[in-house]
């Protein structure tokens, strides 16, 4: 295994894409991803990484020039954040209807406006049905860990679909952790040489991003949307590769203390570690409740979240997103859609919080979890969706 | 191209809905689009070739005799052929049922 050391975890996950021998890297600086592509861009310079650092224009380019290097079978890495994201959008929905294996780390932040450069989730769900591969990563061991799960996932024949890593914005980005590096012969064990299923090239001319009549486009959707489902087999099996090479198993749900939890908080990302310790407090107040934490967003694990809900009575959906005038945040509304077939479905409340890096404290949960418990009991009123601390 | 667009399941797709054959946009039949269709009246005709320069499908053909006319398979019936025609001797006639 290789060296555990103190680093920004921004420079640990430019240092895996480096380990994982990309060819291309095709970025435009953007707060909070910037660390990444900027030391990618040192490594490049200073003949560390024999790759194209390709300093796009724009994301919009910089998706474009993805595509491209993908296309004809350039193992290819790009990262962004919000606006970039919201550049590059027209691009971010081709990639996967062309199967390109691209690996993305989308710092989160929050869409603009009011102008903000701080963490929430309004970016990744404005390109929620955007047909990449969406997982969330909490902390740096786990954002390390996963660019290589990325790179080995994406561009397995049988997925051949682009992967987008989300990464908290400043909470995880712009802090220094103890990650736990992995031999470079790790590595080449794990991921193996990118071999495209299509690929660009002269002697085998094919045409890509043809366009598709009515005639033939549902189908299309109908492969593409089948792809994407039946990428889960190949991320468990990478998740369980990983395990036995690494010593870490993940998995596309994790639970915490849902043992006889009659009330689960549901988080995404890094706000993760700050609910478990909620958690914590609740249990030793004797309050039957626990954690599900969803790590792989798309595909949907479907199963592996049904299980871990499994006779829960209240659950308590932490967004990071508004949907505005809708049913609740885009986790929440998702969970209840989904759930609403399940029997003795459980009650599910709603707290949007967290905006533009407003800090959510552990008591912020605990005062979460007793509303919820009044809203139970009928002391007050039920609602879609609360905008935690907003003054009034 | 073996099968027709419209007999292809989604699982008979290529991956990414790569066209693997080149060239195959030749057996696209755009003819099937059009509502008119160019007539040409070859006593008018000097055999310029004008049409032919701006058709945008390069569906109009040379004859032996040196006169122009249409390949219906590919023509859209955009008319621009009439109207580029320095003679005039091109009708766009509507197409029958
Ligand atoms: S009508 Fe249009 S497509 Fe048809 S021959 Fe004339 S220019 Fe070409
Ligand atoms: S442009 Fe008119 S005159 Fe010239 S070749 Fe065509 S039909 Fe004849």
């Amino acid at each position: 295994m290789g060296e555990r050391v103190g680093i920004e975890v921004s420079l640990a996950a430019a240092e895996a894409v480096k380990m994982a021998n990309v060819d291309v890297v095709a970025a435009y600086p953007i707060t909070p991803q910037t660390h990444i592509v900027e030391h990618l861009s040192e490594l490049v310079a200073d003949g560390e990484l024999d790759a194209e650092f390709i300093p796009v224009e724009s994301e919009h380019s910089a998706m474009s020039v993805c595509c491209g290097s993908s296309a004809v079978g350039a193992r290819t890495f790009t990262c962004t954040s919000s606006q970039g994201l919201a550049l590059m959008n027209e691009i971010v929905f081709i990639a996967p209807a062309m199967r390109l294996p691209i690996v993305m780390i989308l710092a989160n932040r929050s869409l603009s406006g009011p102008l903000s450069i701080w963490n929430d989730h309004t970016d990744v769900m404005s390109v929620r049905d955007c047909g990449w591969i969406q997982f969330f990563t909490e902390n740096g061991q786990e954002a390390f860990d996963h660019v290589m799960f990325s790179f080995r996932v994406a561009e397995n024949p049988a997925v051949s679909l682009p992967i987008m890593m989300n990464m908290d914005g400043f909470v995880l980005t712009h802090v220094i952790e103890p990650i736990e590096f992995w031999d470079q012969e790790t590595v080449k064990q794990y991921l193996p040489d990118f071999e495209p299923v299509n690929r660009l090239h002269p002697d085998n001319p094919v045409t890509m991003g043809a366009f598709g009549l009515p005639g033939i486009f549902t189908e299309a959707k109908m492969a593409q949307d089948q792809a994407l489902i039946n990428s889960k087999a190949v991320i468990l099996e990478a998740w369980k590769d990983m395990g036995d090479l690494v010593g870490r198993y993940y998995k596309p749900v994790e639970t915490y203390h849902v043992e006889g939890a009659e009330t689960v908080f549901l988080s995404m990302g890094s706000v993760g570690e700050t609910v478990s310790l909620a958690v914590d407090q609740l249990r030793a107040r004797g309050k039957p409740v626990g954690q599900v934490k969803l790590r792989l967003w798309r595909p949907f694990p479907f199963e592996e979240f049904r299980e871990a809900v499994r006779g829960v009575k209240q659950m308590i959906v932490i967004d990071r997103a508004i949907t505005y005038g809708g049913v609740g945040g885009p986790v929440a509304s998702e969970i209840r859609s989904f759930l609403y077939l399940e029997e003795n479905m459980p009650i599910i409340t709603n707290f949007l919080c967290g905006l533009a890096g407003r800090d959510v404290t552990v008591e912020d949960y605990m005062a979460m979890f007793e509303k919820t418990e009044q809203m139970v009991k009928g002391k007050v009123r039920q609602e879609d969706y609360i905008i935690y601390g907003v003054r009034e | 191209m073996a099968k027709s667009e419209l007999e292809l399941s989604w699982k008979d797709l290529e991956v990414g809905c790569v066209v693997s054959e080149p060239g195959n946009a030749s057996q696209y039949r755009t003819g099937d689009w059009r509502s008119v269709r160019p007539v040409w009246d070859t006593e008018k005709c000097i055999k310029c070739g004008v049409c032919y320069i701006f058709c945008p499908d390069m569906a109009i053909k040379k004859t032996e005799d040196g006169y122009f006319e249409a390949d219906l398979y590919y023509c859209k019936g955009c008319g621009i052929c009439a109207q580029e025609c320095i003679t005039g001797c091109i009708t766009m006639v509507e197409e029958e049922e």
